[in-house]
């Protein structure tokens, strides 16, 4: 290694290490390990540093901000409970695959392991919930540390990791070494390039399908938009079904025919069925979670599995496949789309056209159906007159957790990758509105809109002082039923209708605490007052919160209860399980 | 699904590096696999290389995560499934401490002989052994002296290694 530069402190290197990474913006909040680099940010202007008000929201924001442009987000909090705020964030961001480097302050090297002043072991904290994690014990090591924390960030699977800098490392003197390029990291290097053999068997297998199915997820994201532009390419020239599951959305354009909406727990009747009926099921970037396979004794039984995936430790995990293959989802789609143009296969029409009929009578069920009266807004019909007034601009979404997010996975649609910002693995509540404020940053211009919850949008309300101080015009839009609505609807499922404790009591009043904090706020209750509360919303460049007041007592349909196969899936109130929850499903979340 | 569990040796070459066994025992405990024995020394150390062998038990399922899982750890190199990947030798080694007079003792030291055991300490009144040998080898020499006044066992756990030319 050769120095560059004459001796620097780690701070400054630490800077020079980002900005030579393309990091734009730091998510962060300061504190007595971390002054050092705080003295360095402030001596700079290549950097903007976001100042939030609450670790874990910083965390948030940066996923936010990674989801929605592909890049690495980045946070920067102190020792101590700076780290231990930050927890919830990274779990969240490993759980979803997001690429995120967390840079935490620690107390000095001689004082590790003394119960020091804001000490936290902060790498065994950060172990099971990181991609990796480094505490740099020395400053020759910070800056290649730096560069292979962003590798190990953003290559193959993508997730968090965390860097732990105590803060004699970060006062003293070195030279800085840039990055190596291209990386060859000695141990981690992920598995990108399928086997062509595999693909050409999937191409067989998918060619003779009678009754296939797509069903893509996260990953295709996590390829970068190409693999969306493939996957569309391919779907179509197959003319075969697909269902995305929530992280997936947008993968594949929602308003084309062959989307059959997303699948699994609160997905669609006939992506469901689909996926319990189907013969070929073709797996891309999604990893058999338990809110897609329900019972797994009894999912897709009969059908013949590929699976394609950069993380070979997503393979046979839940489900046994019978055709993995280990690779980039974009790298696999663009040699299916290669193959398939060379070999023109000639798919079974005659059994095509059979089962897309049979996919055509699940879709007239119509199972997102819901009545709408003249007295009270139905949380889907806020969503749906949501949807209409934003189709057309430029947008994204984020949401919190609950019913609000399950109607807004269904009721809005999603065109393109990178608009949709949602807490799947973790079901992170709190997580929709720090993310929004990463997603603006990101995109200053566009509108962006927080769907939430009553409940969940209290967990991080402090941030409305973030998009005061930066101005960010970001809507957070709340379903409010006063209920922790998810929470409620499975009491009224499982245990007999106890509400324990799920009643948001003492909320706030909305309007006036979006004024408190110098935004605006709007309520709406009426039916025919929705449109123009939107329009308004959409109107004014500042943040809004919007308080819709919905129906208390909806739920959120069709629902395959938990351990449930997917042939039994709830279609309305109405409709009641063909069996009661099993004792079995009812230990399951 | 199959549930017949069966028992592995897996080897693991990794970056000697803090924290490296607490990544791999938190990813056994955290993810609810067992680990039956487990040992860990630096064997190059040039390449600051550390070489791990750790024996689970899992169904085929549970022990292509185990592995697919310990591959994924950013500091390791190689993982490799000695107990599929065909022949390999497995030793142990262990420190017997025997304590008693008279015909227990030389019992007991005939017994060592037979098992080709050494006698690294000797007292009026006790011995320590070292022997070496697979896992039942072992065991079946502890078992026996037990009769004979077994006091304290310390046992290595295994290491493995694939016959043959062939590296890990
Ligand atoms: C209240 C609630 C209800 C939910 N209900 C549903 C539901 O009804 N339906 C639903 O779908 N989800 C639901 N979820 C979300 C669910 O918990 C999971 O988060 C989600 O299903 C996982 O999506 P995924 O399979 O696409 O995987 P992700 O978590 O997005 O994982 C991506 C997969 O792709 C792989 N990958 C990453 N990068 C690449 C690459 N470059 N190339 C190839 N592969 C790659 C990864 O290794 C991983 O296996 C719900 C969540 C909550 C909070
Ligand atoms: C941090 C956190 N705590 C608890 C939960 C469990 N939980 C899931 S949904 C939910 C209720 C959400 O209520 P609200 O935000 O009002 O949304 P609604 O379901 O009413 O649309 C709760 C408590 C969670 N997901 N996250
Ligand atoms: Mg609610």
């Amino acid at each position: 290694m050769k120095p560059e530069e004459s001796a620097t402190t780690g701070a400054d290197l630490l800077v020079k290490a980002l900005i030579d990474e393309e990091v734009e913006v730091v998510f962060g909040y300061p504190g007595g390990a971390v002054l050092p680099i705080y003295d360095s940010l402030f001596k700079q202007n290549r950097l903007r540093h976001i100042l939030v008000r609450h670790e874990q929201a910083a965390v948030h924001a940066a996923e936010g901000y990674a989801r929605s442009t592909g890049k690495v987000g980045v946070v920067l909090v102190t020792s101590g409970p700076g780290a231990t705020n930050a927890v919830t964030g990274l779990t969240d961001a490993l759980m979803d695959s997001v690429p995120i480097v967390c840079l935490t302050g620690q107390v000095p090297t001689h004082l590790i392991g003394n119960d020091a002043f804001q000490e936290a072991d902060t790498t065994g904290i950060t172990r099971p919930c990181t991609k990796h994690n480094y505490l740099v014990k020395a400053v020759e090591d910070l800056a290649r540390t730096v560069h292979e924390a962003f590798y190990v960030a953003r290559s193959g699977r993508p997730g968090p990791v965390v860097i732990d800098l105590p803060k004699d490392v970060l006062m003293n003197k070195h030279d800085y070494v840039a990055p190596k390029k291209p990386v060859q990291h000695k141990s981690y290097r992920p598995q990108v390039k399928p086997d062509p053999k595999k693909v050409e068997q999937a191409i067989e297998l998918i060619a003779g399908a009678k009754r296939p199915i797509f069903y893509a997820g996260g990953g295709i994201v996590n390829a970068g938009p190409k693999a969306s532009k493939l996957l569309t390419q391919f779907v179509r020239l197959t003319g075969y079904p697909i269902t995305n599951t929530l992280m997936g959305l947008g993968t594949f354009p929602a308003s084309d025919k062959q989307f059959l909406g997303m699948l699994g727990m609160h997905g669609t009747y006939e992506a469901n069925l689909a996926m319990y009926h189907c013969d070929v099921m073709i797996n891309i970037g999604a990893r058999f979670d338990d809110r897609i396979t329900g019972k797994l004794a009894e999912f897709s039984p009969k059908s013949k599995k590929i699976h394609v995936d950069i993380d070979p430790s997503s393979i046979n995990k839940n489900v046994r496949v019978d055709l993995p293959i280990v690779g980039d989802a974009g790298l696999v789609l663009e040699e299916f789309v290669r193959l398939w143009k060379a070999k023109q296969p000639r798919t079974d029409q005659k059994a095509l056209k059979a089962w897309w009929a049979e996919i055509d009578k699940w879709r007239a069920r119509n199972c997102l159906a819901y009545k709408q009266d003249k007295e009270t807004i139905k949380p889907q019909y806020a969503l749906e007159r949501l949807y209409h007034h934003i189709k057309d601009k430029d947008h994204f979404i984020t949401t919190e957790v609950g019913q609000h997010q399950m109607w807004a996975a269904q009721f809005l649609k999603f065109e393109q990758p990178n608009r949709w910002m949602t807490s799947g693995g973790l079901g992170t509540m709190g997580y929709g509105f720090p993310a929004a404020m990463g997603v603006q940053i990101a995109h200053p211009d566009s509108l962006v809109i927080d769907v939430a919850g009553e409940a969940s949008i209290m967990m991080n309300i402090q941030e409305l002082s973030t998009v005061a101080q930066y101005r960010l015009p970001v809507k957070i839009f709340i379903l409010n039923n006063q209920y922790m609505g998810m929470v409620r609807q499975w009491q009224e499922l499982l245990h007999g209708g106890r509400y324990s404790e799920s009643y948001m009591e003492s909320l706030p009043d909305f309007v006036k605490l979006a004024e408190a904090f110098g935004a605006v706020g709007m309520r709406v209750h009426e039916p025919a007052k929705l449109d123009e509360t939107i329009k308004q919303m959409i109107a004014i460049k500042k943040p809004v919160i919007v308080d819709v007041l919905v129906d208390k007592a909806e739920n959120c349909f069709p629902m395959i209860p938990s351990g449930a196969a997917h042939y039994d899936m709830l279609l309305g109130p109405d409709d009641h399980a063909a069996k009661p929850v099993s004792e079995e499903g009812m230990v399951l979340v | 699904m199959q549930t017949a569990t069966s028992s592995h040796t897996i080897s693991v070459l990794v970056d000697n590096e803090p924290g490296i066994l607490a990544r791999v025992v938190g990813l056994f405990s955290g993810r609810g696999y067992n680990i039956e024995s487990l040992t860990v020394a630096e064997t190059d150390a040039k390449a600051n290389l550390s070489r791990i062998t750790i024996v689970t038990t899992g169904t085929p399922m549970v022990i292509e995560q185990i592995k697919a899982q310990l591959d994924r750890l950013v500091p390791v190199h190689t993982v490799r499934d000695l107990t599929v990947e065909g022949p390999h030798i497995e030793r142990e080694l262990a420190l017997v401490k025997v304590k008693g007079t008279g015909d227990k003792r030389v019992e007991a030291l005939r017994l060592a002989d037979v098992f080709r055991a050494k006698v690294i300490d000797a007292k009026m009144d006790s011995f320590v052994f070292e022997v070496t040998g697979n896992s039942d080898k072992v065991e079946t020499f502890i078992g026996l002296m037990e009769t004979l006044g077994l006091v304290d066992v310390g046992r290595t756990g295994i290491v493995a290694m694939s016959r043959g030319g062939e590296a890990l």
